[in-house]
């Protein structure tokens, strides 16, 4: 097998580029992960007190479940209109590898939702009354996090991709494996807001990354093999 | 000689046809291990001197919890055989074992629910063990979904293998993220098997129950495969043939 | 080129099955340079899983591919840069514009000509920054069509190429696939149509259905009565007569 590092690289930025001009055309579509953890977020001074004693109490744990929900919400798109319009076939007898068009695709998914989510989680921790000290530790915990969730949530999408109502099924399978990141991840910003060190919630969360990076493509790539199959 | 032992594995008929005598001893074993094992943990086994009586339930929740976790591993790599060998047969022996494990794991829910009862004095407990039992049991549910999602059964078995072996390369992690989480939040009162403390007269009808649900667990993994072979295999001659011969 | 001594393309008693229903077998088939080939059969006679399995989108087949004498999973590296494969699907983002979407395959499997020539090539010169979801269902045929022009692979699996395209675009298409031949490329493709192609063999894949001779030792088990004797109820449980 002749390998090609310029190729292989071109593969990947070529997708890369691709996926992120159709999200560029699907404008409306970038803030509906973002509207969707601004809401659920207000939902619960709404429907738990808004008392500061509670909130703060509160902050780190809400807003760490609602960025997962925001994340997994927006999974069920990630290679579904790739498999309706033929893409997904093209792109797995395509010569290049097939890892890096999957990791292009996942990353691009998570700049779309990940990253906005994680940008916007400190308004959302002043809203809650988050102490200052929460801030930064819940910036870095959600970049590695949603990070993981992405390339983790693909295998979900991955598997689920030609169920015409996998939407669902797609979280029941996920939402169990994201529990780890969010242990850690609420941890670091609880133990920071505590005067705690949280060296080691980030050193995990970046294990966890760095796992899923090596093995959640190879899991997904086989899964769209499969699901392209039937 | 041992690959041409190992591809007629892989055949269905030939593991019909080779079980088929195991069944009645493993009947017969399993359920002397599990009569022997209950009358001497439940009647004869000393009680507790902290828990009294309650703690008997042990012989039925610590047996279920074990088999529930060894299944998802039993099921993960059956699916891991079938996907890498292309064999039918481990396919079959996974989609049985989803049921049989959620089905575990449920059972060591509410046992360990009843057992919280008197020993908490709460229904739920949210203890490291219990929290990973129930992570567990959402594992095999979204299993059981996954493969009840699709029509076609290769791809059903082939989804269904992936997701099973991506689960198991969690479990531990969830695990070790449970027990670090619950250090955290609540330093554990009272675990639930403490294995070193527990004494012999207490043990040893734990172990021979143990061995027999084993058995049983192997008995019922055994049942439910043999259905599903018969189920895939309807339009082959040698089923057809039991079929007539067993009318 | 040509002066391969081997096949370019070789099949070697093919059998797929679909659901565990066995579409075909025994296919035999060798492809030499200029060979154009159309399969044939009735709906379901498994066209497109043949097509499919040739692509290597599936892996489910019995028997062999040889690509210019070398097996497939070996040789799979090596083919997949040599073929083009359009489904039933036109694998174009309908969000992008043509050039776009072609920048991507480009980029994928390299090319001979520019976007721009392929492009106009397939009559869309103009349309370069239009994008897709305002074109026609033939324009957009003609979208995957331009990858024809474009690819520099030799052997091409086209899975219904005429289908939502209008009579020119059929005889351009034509004379394209002929141009193919004539360059020491393989066609295999579906189609209704009746083509007009001096190097045309039609292989009829209702020759090679389970039910006749040739597939006599294709499973060892899943052959059986095979739908002869015996209906099975939804239970799975064989109601046989006799």
């Amino acid at each position: 097998m002749a390998s090609q590092p310029s190729s292989l690289l071109g593969g990947f930025l070529a997708s890369l580029r691709r996926d992120l001009l159709v999200a560029a055309r699907h404008k409306a579509e970038l803030t509906n992960p973002l509207v969707f953890f601004l809401i659920a977020v207000t939902l619960i001074p709404l429907g738990v007190s808004p008392e500061k004693s509670v909130l703060v109490l509160l902050a780190p744990g809400i807003v760490w479940v609602m960025a997962l929900l925001a994340t997994l919400l927006s999974l069920d798109g990630l290679f579904r209109s790739d498999f309706e319009d033929g893409s997904l076939e093209q792109m797995l007898i395509s010569p290049q590898s097939l890892y890096f068009t999957v990791m292009a695709k996942i990353l691009v998914h998570w700049l779309v939702s990940g990253f906005p989510v994680t940008l916007m989680a400190p308004l959302l921790g002043l809203m809650l009354h988050l102490p200052a000290e929460g801030f930064l530790p819940l910036l870095v915990s959600l970049a590695l996090g949603t990070a993981s969730m992405s390339l983790i949530g693909a295998v979900g999408a991955a598997l689920t991709v030609s169920l015409r109502k996998g939407g669902l099924l797609l979280s029941l399978i996920v939402m169990p494996l994201y529990i780890p990141v969010l242990i850690f991840g609420a941890s670091a910003v609880q133990t920071a807001i505590q005067g705690g060190a949280i060296g080691m919630q980030l050193a995990v969360l970046g294990a966890f990354l760095a796992l899923a990076i090596v093995l959640a493509p190879i899991a997904a790539l086989g899964a769209l093999k499969i699901s392209s199959n039937g | 000689m041992a690959w041409q032992w190992f591809h007629r594995l892989g055949s269905p008929r030939w593991f019909y046809e080779k079980t088929s005598p195991w069944l009645p001893w493993l009947t017969v074993i399993s359920i002397a291990l599990i009569v022997t094992g209950a009358v001497w943990g439940l009647a004869f086994a000393p009680a507790d001197y902290k828990q009294g009586n309650s703690y008997r339930i042990i012989y039925i929740h610590v047996p279920a919890a074990f088999l529930a976790l060894a299944g998802y591993y039993i099921m993960a790599i059956s699916g891991a055989v079938g996907l890498i060998w292309k064999m039918k047969l481990p396919f079959m022996v996974m989609k049985s074992a989803a049921p049989i494990g959620a089905l575990l794991t449920f059972i060591s829910l509410v046992t360990g629910s009843i057992w919280g009862k008197p020993t908490w004095g709460t229904w739920w407990e949210w203890d490291a063990r219990i929290t990973s039992m129930l992570i567990l049991f959402f594992l095999y549910l979204g299993m059981i979904a996954l493969q009840q999602a699709y029509q076609q059964r290769d791809t059903a078995d082939k989804s269904s293998a992936i997701l099973a072996l991506v689960g198991m390369v969690n479990i531990p992690i969830i695990y070790k993220s449970v027990d670090w989480w619950n250090t955290l939040h609540q330093p554990a009162t009272i675990k639930f098997t403490g294995k070193s403390t527990i004494d012999p007269s207490m043990l040893y009808p734990l172990l021979i129950i143990v061995i027999g649900f084993y058995c049983f667990y192997a008995l019922v993994l055994l049942l439910y495969t043999r259905v599903e072979i018969l189920r895939r295999e309807n339009r082959t001659q040698w089923v057809n043939d039991l079929v007539a011969k067993s009318k | 080129m040509s002066s391969s001594p081997s096949p370019l393309l070789e099949l070697r008693d093919l059998g797929c099955e679909r659901d565990e229903r066995l579409l075909f077998s025994g296919l035999d088939l060798q492809l030499a340079a200029g060979d154009v080939v159309q399969i044939g059969g009735p709906n379901g006679a498994g066209k497109t899983t043949l097509l499919r399995a040739l692509a290597g989108i599936s892996a489910d087949y019995q028997g062999q591919i040889f690509y210019s004498g070398q097996p497939l999973p070996e040789a799979s590296w090596d083919f997949a840069r040599d073929r083009l494969y359009l489904g039933h699907l036109p694998g174009i983002k309908k969000s992008l514009t043509p050039a776009e979407n072609l920048a991507w395959y480009l980029a994928q499997a390299g090319g001979r000509i520019s976007i721009d020539e392929a492009l106009a090539a397939v009559g869309l010169y103009g349309y370069e920054d239009t994008p897709c979801y305002q074109l026609s269902a033939g324009q957009l045929r003609r979208v995957a069509l331009a990858r024809l022009h474009l690819a520099e692979a030799r052997i091409w699996i086209l899975d219904e190429p005429f289908t939502a395209i209008d009579k020119l675009g059929v005889s351009q298409l034509e004379a394209l696939i002929a141009r193919q031949s004539a360059q020491g490329g393989v066609v295999i493709l579906t189609s209704h149509q009746d083509l007009t192609l001096p190097q045309l063999r039609v292989v009829n894949l209702q020759d090679y259905r389970p039910g006749s001779v040739k597939s006599a030792a294709f499973h060892q088990t899943n052959l059986g009565l095979n739908g002869l004797s015996g209906a099975q109820n939804d239970n799975g449980e064989v109601v046989a007569h006799g």
